[in-house]
């Protein structure tokens, strides 16, 4: 797939970031011309995977997420990428109903919203060093009017 | 980017939950919650989710333990309102087996209140 346009974006790991790397995402991916449900859909998977870096990444030591966005013609792959503490055992810990955090009323349901709501995800993790989510959502009538520079 | 609005309605307390539900905000709509709950003579809740504009899965943490709340009083909650995006997130968290949805308040009242 051809990368025709890229965005980086980093901020640090508050929860008050949250709704602010969605909608930065969502605004990139609209260059696609995806509808609604497909706007909801990367919003909400990112919503989870900048959650899932504060929470868990960082958690008492606040740091920095990155947001790399990528758009090809017919989608966008969006990396979320933290230099936290990394994920044990990423298998176990994207079962559904998974959590680390009981006491929190977590869910255990962040990687289960992301598989389903985009189209792929790959986890690579290392303790210590980071987790690196990418994530790519195809959008099925993607419609850019202006030409790619 | 979070406002809850309740009144009560027998021993039913309707709340309106308005804005987007993620990590940040569920702690404050947990607290709000709760503290209304504090009130025992409230048996069930119903929540009115059609100007919810956005959830992720720290939602559904936060239905999850009012419903149990709720349960420990053996009252019910309902929800009605939701669009298509925040239905997705019930069903895929099964939140919709233990929690009713309905169409509009009416309905929800009536069935939270049916044995």
């Amino acid at each position: 797939m051809k990368i025709t346009n890229e965005m980086r974006l980093e901020f640090l790991s508050k929860s008050q970031n949250e709704a602010f790397a969605r909608v930065v995402v969502a605004a990139f991916a609209a260059q696609l011309d995806p509808t609604l449900e497909e706007i909801a859909d990367i919003k909400t998977a990112v919503s989870e995977a900048v959650t899932n870096a504060i929470i868990h990444a960082y958690d008492q030591n606040p740091g920095y997420v990155e947001i790399i966005g990528q758009l090809f013609d017919n989608g966008i792959i969006v990396q979320v990428i933290d230099r936290g503490k990394g994920i044990k055992d990423v298998k176990e810990a994207m079962q559904p109903l998974y959590t680390s955090k009981p006491e929190l009323e977590r869910s255990g349901m962040g990687f289960t919203v992301m598989e389903t709501f985009m189209d792929e995800i790959e986890v690579i993790s290392s303790l210590g060093e980071g987790t690196k989510v990418t994530m790519v959502k195809y959008i099925k009538n993607s419609n850019r009017t202006e030409k790619p520079r | 980017m979070l406002d809850i609005i309740s009144h009560r309605q027998g021993d039913t307390l309707i709340v309106s939950i308005k804005g987007e539900l993620d990590h940040h905000t569920a702690e404050i709509a947990r607290d709000r919650l709760d503290s209304l709950l504090e009130d025992k003579s409230l048996k069930n809740m119903v929540v009115d989710l059609s100007h919810l504009k956005f959830m992720d899965s720290s939602g559904i943490g936060v239905f999850i333990g009012r419903y149990k709340k709720l349960s420990e009083r053996m009252g019910k909650l309902g929800a009605y309102g939701l669009n298509n995006h925040i239905r997705k997130i019930w069903e895929i968290s099964g939140l919709h087996r233990i929690i009713d949805i309905y169409d509009n308040l009416e309905e929800s009242l009536n069935g939270i209140q049916e044995v």
